[in-house]
């Protein structure tokens, strides 16, 4: 019987661990806040506009099958702004103006939120970021065409990670190439060196999307290398059948699955894995498959799954104590209280800081006013956030610093893997650092072709400043 | 050179995910066979009796409910929200367009996915809500046969039993009462159903209920399987096929339709697509539908239906 026993005990303990929270001011307030931008067609804004605010697009998916990612990512970014300007009065005194439009994780929708937002605000859109690795590839021609900055953190084309082709892409803190460079040298660790991995089977379980598809190349290229047999097996969106997957891992037993998931897919894959007896202990998530959403709703099953991390991980730092000082006491927090400091949440946020930083940075050239995309891609291009600075903005322990050059739009390619252990995340690993003697070659190879294709001419980064 | 211990684990496992197709499929054979409406909101109803159901569960254990009697509560809350729903589809889209064309119909279907799609996460939340009522621990069969043995997930089992009793409850419901056979009279025409004193908006309103409860039967299944969340809805276009195959009109259809679609997908992924790149079973569904569109439009148990001109 399903209902009795201990199961039921646990059960029982779980619905009250799940049971309704003391937020429910803040649930109501989010609802109403999804009832108006269905109303208006998906958007919704901050003020009305005026001539001495930096406008900044958020496309974002508060609904659809992604909605579970998308929505701690946004309330993270939308805090952060409303910290800047709360606390700061904006970035040197201008205010930061944001709207947020909803794509679904629609690559058709993204477009059309961006073609909508990018000529908002005085200057138009200081940058855009997409959260979606497909509307990335959509935007990658359009963006630059119209000089605005696509940040695209821990996510989007691998190849833009070189500026001297892609002027307008920032890849920052890890591509897809560095992720796969990162979770090998991890499994490497774990069989007892990179000699080890010869003979071994590691699959790769992606989502059938440019997302998904991105890290092939480089895991192909690392497989030749040292000698692991490696099969890619795809899940078709958004992922909630995945038995004849799992059945195949099941015949095939491969040492190692890495898992390039995102929303459904990434809980199915964890419940289908303890459907087949799969060790989740040998299954490692990308970090867009290593949030709290991917591994609550599956239990104790989840229990010992592995996932790297784009530097940060959850929890609390200097940084969230300020937006509760100056967002949330202010009752004008986008979240639950008790969802701060989770996964998606600190990464909305990371990645609203380095937008707001390259503008801070851009105003040291251009002047305390709102800029326009081209100048807030030289801040973005000359972003060089120190230990210290990082401690000042309240990252301290979040991020390692980081550099943006010419060259080098991706700036850091360092990690760690983490582990569930049924009650959250903990760091399992020491720091890895992609080696860039794996990902330079590739990245070199289809950025020049590329640049060959759409007829570019690539910078001379030695002359940029 | 396939392995038959490999062969018969991905063709068992995938009649059982085709069984679990049924029980969405089935919803919408009950309304089109009773209406005539194609019911495009049965995913959408899925995820809103689903939420009902998890939510009011958490509330009542939160509070101190014993479990079971959360689960009573729960299940009968939801069944509520069901009827509600059922009472304001009736009320105020399908009433209002008693004997005009299907298309029309259709179309107002669409329109009360997106309205029941958004309501429901604004009212229960939209976050993924662990259900646990079925137990998903796995048997190996035939282990001393084949090396590993095969495997077959227990909640599988559950849910081809449940369909298997809602099949036997529903064919007894139209063929042996007097409401089921209002139900068949007003699918064969709105008109002269009323003409003869069916009251038509009370059967409507009775047949959206029973397809209600059975989306909120497949939403204790499928929530149990991936946990009560948005993406639940996508399980409509995973019955498309099975309607197509099965027949729009036929109970039992839906169920050999659900099997055909699981076990086709599952043995096409698993043994053709790992040799063409993979991801095919989203659209051999579909492939295998076409198919039987070609031999046989109205599915292999549905009614052929002929017009007089």
């Amino acid at each position: 019987m399903a209902i009795g026993g201990k199961e039921a005990r646990e059960n029982k303990t779980r619905y009250r661990k799940n049971g309704l929270n003391e937020e429910d001011s803040y649930m109501v307030r989010n609802k109403l806040l999804l009832a108006a931008a269905i109303l208006s067609g998906g958007a919704f804004a901050s003020p009305a506009a005026a001539q001495s605010e930096q406008f900044i697009p958020i496309l974002s998916y508060r609904t659809g099958a992604y909605a579970v990612n998308g929505v701690p990512y946004a309330n993270g970014v939308a805090d952060y702004y409303n910290l800047v300007n709360e606390r700061d009065g904006g970035i040197n005194g201008v205010k930061i103006l944001f709207e947020e439009c909803e794509t679904g994780y629609a690559t058709d929708k993204g477009v059309e939120c961006y073609e909508r937002l990018k000529g908002k605000g005085p200057t138009g859109a200081a940058f855009v970021n997409p959260l979606s690795t497909g509307i990335t590839f959509a935007l990658t021609e359009k963006t630059t065409t119209d000089k605005i900055p696509i940040i695209t953190m821990g996510y989007g084309r691998a190849d833009s990670k070189n500026g001297a082709v892609f002027a307008y892409n920032f890849p920052l803190l890890g591509t897809y190439w560095s992720a796969a460079d990162i979770a090998i040298q991890h499994v490497a660790k774990e069989v007892g060196g990179f000699d080890k991995l010869k003979g071994k089977k590691i699959s790769l379980l992606y989502h059938d999307s440019p997302y998904g598809k991105e890290p092939i190349p480089m895991l192909q290229v690392l497989a030749k290398k040292y000698g692991f047999e490696f099969t890619p097996i795809p899940v078709t969106h958004p992922g909630v059948e995945q038995k004849s997957q799992w059945l195949s891992i099941r015949q095939n037993r491969p040492d190692y699955v890495l898992v390039w998931g995102w929303g459904v897919m990434n809980g199915t894959a964890v419940k289908e894995a303890a459907a087949v007896a799969y060790p989740r202990d040998k299954m490692i998530g990308v970090w867009w498959s290593g949030a709290e959403p991917d591994v609550q709703p599956a239990g104790d099953q989840a229990v010992g799954y592995k996932a790297l991390m784009l530097q940060h991980g959850a929890g609390k730092f200097p940084v969230h104590a300020e937006i509760e000082k100056h967002v949330y006491a202010k009752g004008k927090g986008a979240s639950e209280p008790g969802k701060i400091g989770e996964v998606l949440y600190n990464r909305g946020m990371v990645n609203a800081m380095l937008g707001v930083e390259a503008i801070r940075k851009a105003q040291e050239k251009f002047g305390k006013k709102p800029l326009t995309g081209e100048q807030v891609r030289w801040g973005l291009e000359n972003l060089n956030l120190s230990e210290a600075r990082l401690k000042e903005l309240g990252f301290e322990g979040m991020l390692k610093p980081i550099k943006i050059s010419c060259s080098d739009h991706e700036g850091a390619r360092d990690g760690r893997v983490q582990q569930w252990d049924g009650k959250g995340w903990k760091v399992i690993s020491d720091w890895y650092t992609a080696n860039q003697s794996e990902t330079e070659p590739l990245v070199d190879e289809v950025s020049a072709k590329y640049a060959a294709d759409k007829k570019i001419q690539p910078r001379d980064c030695s002359k940029e400043s | 050179m396939i392995a038959l211990g490999q062969f018969l684990e991905v063709l068992i496992g995938g009649l059982m995910s085709g069984v679990l197709y049924s029980l969405v499929a089935l919803g919408f054979v009950l309304i089109f066979k009773a209406s005539g409406v194609f019911n495009f909101a049965q995913g959408a109803m899925v995820l809103l009796a689903g939420l009902a159901l998890v939510r009011s569960l958490d509330l009542l254990v939160a509070n101190g409910f014993p479990l079971w009697v959360a689960i009573v509560l729960g299940i009968g809350f939801a069944a509520v929200i069901m009827a509600i729903t059922a009472w304001l589809i009736e009320r105020f889209v399908i009433g209002p367009l008693v004997n005009q064309n299907a298309l029309t119909l259709f179309m107002s279907t669409i329109g009360v996915t997106f309205v029941l799609e958004g309501a429901a996460q604004m009212i229960f939340g939209s976050d993924v809500y662990p259900l646990r009522l079925f137990p998903t621990d796995i048997w190996l069969l035939f282990e001393s046969h084949f090396p590993g043995g095969i495997l077959v997930n227990q909640l599988d089992v559950w849910g081809g039993l449940i369909a298997g009793i809602l099949v036997a409850g529903l064919a007894i419901f139209f063929q042996q009462t007097k409401t089921g056979r209002a139900l068949r009279a007003v699918a064969d025409d709105h008109m002269a159903a009323q003409s003869v004193g069916i009251p038509i908006g009370w059967i409507w309103f009775v047949v959206w209920l029973v397809a209600g409860l059975v989306a909120l039967v497949a939403a204790t299944v499928w929530g149990t399987k991936l946990g009560v969340q948005f993406s639940i809805t996508f399980l409509a276009l995973k019955a498309l096929p099975v309607l197509i195959i099965g027949g729009l009109t036929s109970v039992p259809g839906a169920i050999v339709g659900g099997l055909i679609v699981g076990a086709g997908e599952k043995l096409a992924e698993v043994f053709l697509g790992s040799h063409i790149g993979g991801g095919i079973e989203y659209w051999f569904a579909y492939v295998l539908a076409l198919a039987v569109l070609l031999v046989r439009p109205q599915g292999l148990f549905g009614e052929r239906i002929i017009e007089r001109i």
